[in-house]
């Protein structure tokens, strides 16, 4: 202030006032023009996006998952389907005392202890708003009992929806694989919004994850006006869902739940075909898993279960299991012969080993088989037959033989994943070892040991190739366009191993165990034996095993192929059974391999069959399933080793070093 | 017009444009508050079209106490609503709990509100009495200080920081109208914005966190941003024309807290738009540029002093709200007067009216009679 002492008089003070209420007023009036241009600035500028959060506020878009698309067999008989249940979920989010909820939906629902702990896992994972299941497929006084205390269960969300069932269970299992809630990752990806929504299921594995596009279907929505609260004021508009598309399979469900059965407690894969068009009939590997239990969402101790077994259930052996083919290569490898211009007449004296350079290799037969001539080498499956015929030829000329078979080929098929093996021949060889190839190489080739490793679906295609003399490719689904082309080798040939095969099983041959009881109709098949040896620490350390104690893993593999009508083929099948080691007659090959043949003739018969030896090993599928799940848990609660402990072998039959048969 | 046994000629002396005003604001917050209980004049409109009623009645028997009788009993409701507030608190520290009223069997009395016209009538009857050559002394500061600290800090210990703030502010714009020297003001502000910085630093991390929020109340949407998340949403959703009468979402579906009372103005925007909301801000500019008339019109000094800071008063009510429901000043709980529901606003603000109605027509009747 520039004068110190101001002399204050009641005029200048009624001055001041007047001039500090001008001012006073002014300041009013400012903070009213600005409240009046914030109003503006919120209504008319920001309008829109406050417009659209009020309108958020108020609708809840709640998306209605598509119903799943269903999975039919070939005569329309359901293989997977959608089952309405009711559910009940947990969103993270809005969960306000974990604790409480988890302790009050466990005495509502009556959750094992094993359950809410894999929920509590979810929980700890669960991002935001992704609903973590808390039960399926409940009855309805369960889910009313949650759905009454809703306002007392903060986070708890009961839903009406679709669960998908396999009526066949374990035995679609790898065929179909499974579906389940989509992962965080796949909801990263695309960020569509169906993928978390309660109750939506995409494929997993098999044709449920290939086929998905075609199965999933358009989702329905639902608009609802709701409070703060989350209360439902009125529903505003609801677009129903388009379910997804029918898929027709060329599987015959029976013959596929039939194979699965048959195969009883091998570790094995039965692969079926149509002769005619190339439609897969049965395409099954097992043990397998449930897939009604893993689209509940897996719990902790059954996938440990799972992927402990030795008979490894996770794996489809059919198209991912690689094992020599052994003797069942042998019809192949005629056909090569001729074709190479071998007189069938041509006769190989059998001695029970020969000697090729520095090493000797035996027959399987120890005596020896005497003179042979190609028909009786395919029949008695004389391994001195063939080592000599291909030493004289060389396998590069059988190997292009054994890949127009299949062998060794990717087919197009809707599966997650394929293993594919090798035919070896001696540009290969020099490609991936640098090495030439040995007159040794040729002998183990020629009867299918060695480099030679093919899947089971490749030996199936190899015994309907040989059956129809065309190339003939899978499939899973009809209408598949042209039919194949012939394969560019002569018909007589073809006649004359078809013959063999026929011999094998029906004039004394090496299968006459799989002779056909159905009037009219003859099996024509091959056996084949791949012995696997393995020298694992444990087992130097410990000494040699003897032969008969084999554990399960040191067994031989077991394989078959066959066709029917012996003269006029229209099925044709390969069954491979892992470690089978020819221990029980009624689970291996040639049995099992007439009966699934039977089953497409016969069925009666086939099951008479099957219900007869079925109670030796355990009951059905589902029965043994069960119980070996209960030792599972037994063994778990009582401290001690495991039942089945044993690493699962990464490539089964890799090592595979001789065979005999 | 509700004194119905009062001879034409007092009544034609009412200052019928205002009281009119009074009438469109209060009315249209009836119809706000009919709208925001989803169409039913229970349980808000109804009562509190009563309460209105009754309290502007209140005021226009105000309107004829004399100012001699205002001067007279200024410094003994002072006193005792001093006392109510030690009351207060001490009843409050008895029972344990914070308490802002007291209970006097048939009403309920809030002395912080009486508190907040109480308190310009006293810092105006102090500088009234202070003759004019003591204004740049000591003696001119310390009274008033002291007159506003006491009940500020009461209320501060209720702990009720919107009505505290009211009460300072209000006694602060008359001692400020009073012509204490312009430094004071002028040196306090930029003390305290110096000061701002380091009371943050020394503040605890949740009240560090409400500065925060009011600062960017989006970064906490769902939390203590909410209110004023929520009332933006509401005022913005309005537009122009608004939603239509009992078309407010926000309101009606729970997303707009206390729709009925502080954010009043957001539930009204919401359904009248930018029109609506213009019409509220300019009818209180209106009744508060009157108020400001009465006291350039008053002919005391005390007069003058009581007269501009109650307008000033109404004018910190509405300001206060309206900031606060519009994001422009943290959540304190001050009312809409005449549309929030609730009594005590309604009455302070009425009474604050029938003050100014009784200093303006002492005025005019002076000028009637040079």
């Amino acid at each position: 202030m520039k004068r110190p002492k101001k002399v204050v008089t009641e005029a200048s003070q009624s001055f001041t006032f007047t001039r500090r209420a001008l001012l006073l007023g002014g300041i009013q009036g400012g903070v009213g023009a600005l409240l009046a241009g914030r109003l503006a600035w919120l209504s008319i500028a920001e309008n829109e996006r406050y417009a659209l959060l009020s309108e958020s506020n108020r609708v809840n878009l709640t998306l209605i998952p598509p119903r799943r698309g269903w999975i039919v067999d070939r005569n329309g008989k359901p293989i997977a389907i959608n089952r309405t249940d009711f559910r009940v979920d947990l969103i993270p989010d809005r969960i306000v005392d974990k604790d409480k909820v988890l302790g009050d939906l466990q005495a509502l629902l009556q959750l094992p202890d094993e359950e809410m702990e894999r929920i509590r896992d979810d929980l700890e994972e669960a991002q935001g708003f992704k609903p973590v299941q808390v039960a399926e497929d409940l009855d309805w006084e369960k889910f009313a009992a949650v759905s009454v205390r809703l306002n007392e269960l903060p986070g708890v969300s009961p839903m009406r929806g679709y669960s998908r069932f396999y009526p066949d269970g374990a035995a679609v299992g790898h065929l179909v694989g499974y579906v389940g809630a989509a992962s965080a990752k796949q909801y990263d990806e695309t960020k569509d919004p169906l993928l978390i929504t309660p109750g939506f299921k995409v494929g997993k594995d098999g044709l449920e994850k290939t086929m998905e596009p075609m199965l999933r279907g358009t989702p329905g929505a639902k608009r609802v006006e709701v409070t703060a609260r989350g209360k439902l004021v009125k529903e505003l508009t609801t677009r129903s869902d388009i379910p997804g598309n029918t898929l027709k399979l060329t599987i015959d469900a029976g013959l596929q739940a039939y194979a699965a059965r048959r195969l009883g407690t091998n570790s094995g894969s039965v692969v079926v075909i149509d002769v005619a068009t190339g439609g897969l009939l049965a395409f099954v590997s097992m043990p397998s898993y449930d897939p009604n239990s893993f689209s509940d969402g897996i719990s902790r101790d059954e996938w440990k279960m799972l992927s402990d077994d030795d008979h490894i259930p996770l794996m489809n052996k059919a198209v991912l299991g690689l094992y020599p083919p052994g003797s069942t290569v042998k019809p192949m490898n005629a056909l090569a012969l001729l074709e190479a211009g071998v007189d069938p007449n041509d006769r190989v004296v059998c001695s029970g080993a020969m000697r090729v350079g520095s090493g000797v290799f035996h027959c399987h037969k120890r005596g020896g088989h005497g003179p042979l001539d190609m028909k009786h080498a395919v029949m008695q499956s004389c391994d001195i037959y063939f080592y000599e015929m291909v030493r004289r030829l060389g396998y590069d000329r059988v190997a292009p033989v054994a890949r127009a078979m299949g062998l060794g080929q990717e087919f197009e098929l809707p599966l997650p994943s394929q293993r594919y093996g090798t035919v070896p021949d001696s540009s290969w060889k020099l490609r991936k070892y640098k090495q030439k190839w040995t007159v040794a190489d040729s002998l183990n080739a020629s009867i299918g040991q060695g480099y030679v490793l093919v899947n089971p679906l490749q030996m199936a295609v190899m015994a309907a190739r040989l059956a129809c003399g065309r190339q003939l490719l899978p499939s899973f689904f009809h209408g598949h366009g042209k039919p194949a082309a012939a394969l560019p080798y002569t018909a007589e040939h073809f006649a004359l191993v078809r013959d063999a095969m026929y011999g094998v099983v029906n004039e004394g041959g090496t299968g006459g165990a799989a002779r056909m009881q159905v009037s009219g109709v003859a099996l024509a098949a091959k056996t084949g034996t791949a012995q696997v040896r393995r020298i694992t620490m444990a087992e130097r350390a410990g000494g040699v095993l003897s032969n008969a104690a084999l554990p399960f893993r040191m067994r031989d593999h077991a394989h078959f192929i066959c066709f029917a009508p012996a003269d006029n083929p229209r099925y044709a099948a390969a069954v491979v059974l892992e470690h089978g080691g020819h221990t029980v007659r009624n689970l291996d090959t040639p049995l099992t391999g007439r009966d699934i043949m039977t089953y497409l003739f016969d069925r009666e018969r086939a099951m008479r069959s099957l219900l007869e030896v079925e109670p030796t090993w355990g009951g059905d599928i589902a029965t043994r399933m069960a119980a070996k799940a209960e030792a599972w848990k037994l063994a778990k609660a009582t401290p001690g080793p495991l039942p089945t402990s044993t690493p699962t072998p990464a490539d089964p039959g890799a090592n595979a070093a001789a065979a005999i048969d | 017009m509700k004194q119905g046994g009062i001879i034409p000629a007092p009544l034609a002396a009412l200052p019928w444009g205002m009281l009119l005003l009074v009438l469109a604001i209060g009315g249209f917050g009836l119809v706000v508050l009919y709208s925001a209980a989803g169409g039913s004049l229970t349980p808000w409109a109804f009562g509190q079209g009563v309460r209105f009623l009754m309290f502007l009645g209140m005021a226009i028997v105000l309107s004829r106490v004399p100012e001699s009788a205002w001067k007279a009993i200024t410094f003994p409701i002072y006193g005792v609503l001093v006392l109510a507030l030690i009351g207060v608190e001490a009843i409050g520290g008895i029972s344990g709990g914070s308490q802002r009223w007291l209970d006097l069997g048939i009403i309920r009395l809030q002395p912080s509100e009486m508190m907040k016209p109480a308190i310009v009538l006293a810092v105006a009857r102090f500088y009234g009495m202070l003759p004019a050559g003591q204004l740049r002394t000591i003696h001119a500061i310390w009274p008033a200080a002291l007159l506003i600290g006491v009940p500020a800090g009461l209320v501060m210990l209720q702990p009720d920081l919107g009505t505290a703030l009211m009460i300072t502010f209000g006694g602060l714009t008359v001692t400020f109208l009073a012509g204490l020297p312009l430094r004071l003001y002028v040196g306090s502000a930029l003390a305290a914005a110096a000061a701002a910085p380091i009371a943050f630093g020394l503040m605890h991390d949740y009240q560090r966190n409400r500065v925060l929020i009011f600062l960017n109340p989006e970064s906490d949407p769902l939390g203590k941003g909410y209110h004023i998340s929520q009332s933006k949403i509401a005022i913005g959703s309005g537009g122009l024309f608004g939603k239509g009468f009992l078309q407010g979402t926000q309101s009606r579906l729970d997303y707009l807290p206390e729709r009925q009372t502080d954010f009043v103005f957001a539930t009204m925007t919401e359904e009248w738009g930018l029109v609506g909301g213009l019409f509220l801000i300019f009818a209180f500019f209106l009744l508060i540029r009157w108020g400001m008339q009465v006291a350039h019109n008053a002919r005391s000094k005390y007069a003058r002093l009581t007269a501009a800071g109650l307008a000033t008063t109404i004018f910190f009510y509405v300001g206060i709200n309206l900031m606060m429901v519009m994001g422009l000043a943290p959540v304190v709980g001050i009312p809409l007067p005449l549309v929030s529901y609730g009594g005590s606003a309604v009455m302070t603000v009425m009474i604050c009216i029938g003050i100014l109605m009784s200093i303006d027509r002492e005025s005019r009747r002076g000028r009637r009679l040079p």
